[in-house]
């Protein structure tokens, strides 16, 4: 699937905007700083979204996204690591 | 040693007439970085339509999440949202007929199209719960739990004859000056 390494993993499959985001934000904040967290999402929004976090968070790093297919659905996973 | 003046390759330079010029560009630079706007999301919530009402709310969360200070000013029909229930005791007649006729709670804000007497608020939500998207409710708790602030107008208040009691606790009653304390801090300033 992939190589990124990530510490924790949040489930947000069949949420919707903006509670992928929303919930991600809460997680974070129980992972110390450098962790990894990997968000699962069925949420097509969710891609832009997390750029988005990413770009505007002043603690957060997006270290990648990817694509996959379980079962007919398509799973996007986000990478975000806590830098502060 | 001491050096007043330095050569550059256009001239000699006094070196005073620089730490000069330097602590004026530093002045300048600080005022400029407090005139920058903070990380902060002001929204205006004027409208009591269940729709638009929504946008505001996943705007509000959203920025929140994005790590934002993000402040929501009700003012009008958008106090309906903050209403617990309606009380009619002590109030005069107009005071009375504007509670019985608007909503008690969020959960009977109208849609601003095709409300047919709340048919289509009710089809909206339905919609909404098929689609896996979080009730109003649901984002208004969620609001709260991330610290977005939420204002109202007191004035608004006053006209409309809504009492305190009325309104879900943890409010801060608020006019145009503390909105605009807010909002002129912000990068972002919705009127919905």
């Amino acid at each position: 699937m992939n190589d990124l390494h990530y510490d924790e993993t949040l489930d947000t499959k069949g949420l919707n905007c903006p509670m992928p985001v929303v919930k991600a934000r809460k997680k974070i904040g129980e992972l110390t700083e450098g962790q990894v967290l990997r968000i699962i999402s069925t949420d097509r929004g969710s891609i832009k979204d997390f750029q988005g976090w990413a770009k505007i968070g002043k603690n957060v790093e997006l270290l990648g996204q990817e694509t996959v297919d379980e079962d007919g659905t398509e799973l996007y996973l986000h990478f975000i690591q806590k830098t502060s | 040693m001491s050096v007043s003046d330095v050569t550059t390759p256009s001239g000699k330079v006094d070196i005073n007439e620089l730490m000069e010029r330097l602590a004026a560009v530093e002045q300048r630079v600080e005022s400029l970085e407090e005139s920058q706007p903070d990380d902060m999301v002001a929204l205006i919530v004027f409208s009591g339509d269940l729709d638009r009402v929504l946008a505001a709310f996943v705007i509000a969360t959203g920025a929140a999440a994005l790590g934002q200070e993000v402040s929501m000013f009700f003012t009008f029909w958008g106090l309906g949202v903050l209403k617990k229930e309606s009380n009619l005791a002590g109030k005069g007649l107009f005071e009375k007929m504007m509670s019985i006729m608007s909503p008690s709670n969020s959960t009977q804000l109208p849609v601003s199209k095709m409300n047919y007497f709340g048919v289509g608020a009710k089809m909206l939500r339905q919609m909404m719960k098929d689609n896996n998207v979080s009730s109003l409710e649901e984002m208004i708790d969620m609001a709260r739990e991330m610290g977005v602030k939420m204002l109202a107008c007191e004035m608004s208040k006053d006209v409309m004859g809504i009492q305190d009691e009325e309104l879900m606790d943890g409010l801060e009653p608020a006019g145009v000056a503390a909105f605009l304390g807010e909002s002129l801090r912000s990068r972002t300033n919705l009127f919905i």
